[in-house]
């Protein structure tokens, strides 16, 4: 009896001379953007007992990917339904995963969208449309919420870009969406252009749209791509740029 | 000749060579029980969920692969060190291997070093075979990946651009440095786990007991953090839980700093700096752990 209260004392003693270095250690992880995932009982509804006992138990990623499998699964059986609640937990349980928000929200905006879209089920158009627009706002929200867990995610804000660019035609938002892109770590060298491609389909922003492509056009030949010079062309023309600054570029 | 009680005095302190045959003796009576065949079954998930996941993007499948395999990494390396470990004491009392031993001039604190570093030999030989299977499939997926890819191009099916992009997507979600802390930091929880047991085990009865107790620690020291967080930040909580939580704040280990492969394989880079003092805390419990067990086990009648 004697030996157990010396060792619980000693444990305890242990215990109380760590607890500094694990609160230090906790907040450098999370700053370094460990230990942010947010394991709550909307979490334990979505994954059940034994999958939220076992993210519980560090093994999250693992969960992930089972879950990640069985939309895969749904995916192929066309049960969109099904897979847009198993692509929240996914993204729920890994928010560090880049790729998992980014197919999570192709597969909505791309694919149950256009599901939706030609669904031989809905008659009305109208509803067909309104469907279709949906998964595109579910698409937009898991790049929205994946830039929160990941801001400096170079692909997420491209990927964002063409969502904007394509599906709601915003081009403003799109542009600003390719520019952000080419301020990230690993930004494609191409979202320079599309942001300009995109602000040249803004009325009143053509001006700004023609000093990104004459400042990439300076860059170098690699930059002067047949769409760029075309696009060029058709600025300085609509802008009235004199003869003596326009691009030498024939075609 | 000497006598066995000028040998008692003579013998040395603390001897490397003696702790050294103990653990490398725990290592061969370990893999005598034929514990690496885990490892068989670790080969299957890894190469069988590679042919699967054929039917995934390379993206997708280099994700899955890295999770599923780190995942299995740190589930039976746990495991192992949990259910080897709970062994080791109990089967030398029950073979009286024990008094044989300490019979001999071997001060009781380097016979459980010698367990110790048995069973640390033992969980660092199954990670690197892991890690090296691991890697191995990885590599062999990447290289069937890049070389579709390059098909593709040569035959001209895509374009420069699209290729490119292709290899970087590729090479970003397959091998990555930071892979490698992470496996570490696998071991060094698994170490810990090790010395916990082995610590429990210096008082226990029987080696199921040491088992289910350090499960149980396993699962509350995964909620230990919340626990601390609650405790310590004035959390709006009953006045009669305050205590309680600081009871598992303080009495068990904080396991969830030891889960950072879960956002490493998600691409969360890993700064040196917090992998030695990640590193450093399991090292810590180590030792800590190590200690009580010896305190323990001098106490202990045999």
């Amino acid at each position: 009896m004697k030996t157990v209260a010396i060792a619980i004392a000693l444990l305890l003693l242990f215990g109380a001379a760590r607890l500094p270095y694990e609160i230090h250690l906790s907040k450098v992880q999370q700053a370094d953007g460990f230990r942010t995932t947010n394991l709550n009982l909307p979490l334990r509804e979505q994954v059940g007992q034994m999958g939220f006992v076992a993210a519980l138990s560090g093994f999250r990623s693992l969960v992930a990917a089972f879950l990640w499998i069985e939309a895969h699964n749904a995916w192929m059986k066309v049960e969109w339904g099904r897979m847009a609640a198993l692509l929240d937990t996914v993204t729920t349980l890994q928010p560090k995963s880049v790729l998992y928000w980014d197919m999570s929200a192709w597969h909505m905006a791309w694919n149950a969208a256009l599901a939706a879209f030609q669904d031989p089920a809905q008659p009305s158009e109208v509803l067909r449309r309104r469907a279709q627009r949906q998964y595109w706002e579910l698409g937009k929200k898991f790049y929205d919420d994946g830039l929160k867990a990941n801001p400096d995610s170079a692909q997420l804000w491209e990927r964002l870009g063409i969502l904007d660019r394509d599906k709601f035609e915003d081009h403003a938002a799109a542009a600003q969406a390719f520019l952000t892109s080419a301020t990230k770590p690993g930004a494609r060298p191409y979202v320079r252009r599309m942001a300009a491609y995109e602000l040249a389909k803004i009325p009143g922003r053509e001006q700004e749209a023609y000093d990104l492509l004459k400042k990439l056009y300076d860059e170098g030949p690699d930059e002067r791509k047949p769409a760029l010079i075309l696009a060029l062309k058709q600025l300085e023309e609509k802008l009235g740029v004199p003869t003596d600054q326009r691009i030498k570029e024939t075609k | 000749m000497t006598s066995p009680a000028r040998a008692l005095v003579t013998a040395p302190f603390f001897s490397p060579t003696r702790i050294w045959a103990m653990a490398w003796n725990t290592l061969t009576e370990l893999t005598r029980l034929k514990i690496f065949y885990f490892l068989l079954i670790f080969a299957l998930l890894v190469i069988g969920n590679s042919f699967f996941m054929a039917r995934l993007s390379p993206e997708e499948e280099f994700q899955m692969l890295k999770d599923i395999s780190l995942g299995a990494m740190s589930i039976f390396t746990s495991l192992l060190a949990i259910l080897a470990t709970a062994m080791l004491l109990p089967k030398d009392l029950e073979d009286r291997t024990t008094f044989t031993i300490l019979a001999k001039p071997v001060p009781r604190y380097e016979y459980l070093l010698g367990k110790l570093l048995g069973i640390l030999l033992l969980l660092a030989l199954s990670i690197v075979v892991m890690t090296a299977l691991f890697l191995t499939v990885l590599w062999l997926r990447e290289q069937s990946a890049l070389g579709e890819y390059r098909a593709a191009f040569a035959q001209k099916n895509i374009s420069a651009d699209d290729f490119a992009r292709a290899v970087s997507s590729i090479q970003s979600v397959s091998f990555n440095i930071n892979l490698l802390p992470g496996i570490v930091i696998i071991f060094a929880k698994a170490a810990l786990l090790a010395s916990l047991t082995l610590m429990i085990s210096a008082f226990a009865s029987s080696a199921i007991f040491t088992m289910m107790i350090t499960i149980a620690i396993y699962f509350i020291g995964h909620l230990q953090a919340t626990a601390r967080e609650y405790w310590l930040e004035g959390m709006d909580i009953q006045w009669w839980t305050r205590p309680a939580l600081a009871l598992v704040a303080l009495l068990f280990p904080d396991l969830q700093a030891f889960s950072l492969t879960d956002d490493i394989v998600a691409g969360n880079p890993i700064t040196t700096a917090l992998f030695t003092q990640t590193a450093a805390l399991g090292l810590l419990y180590v030792g800590v752990y190590y200690l009580l067990a010896c305190f323990f086990f001098s106490n202990r009648e045999l």
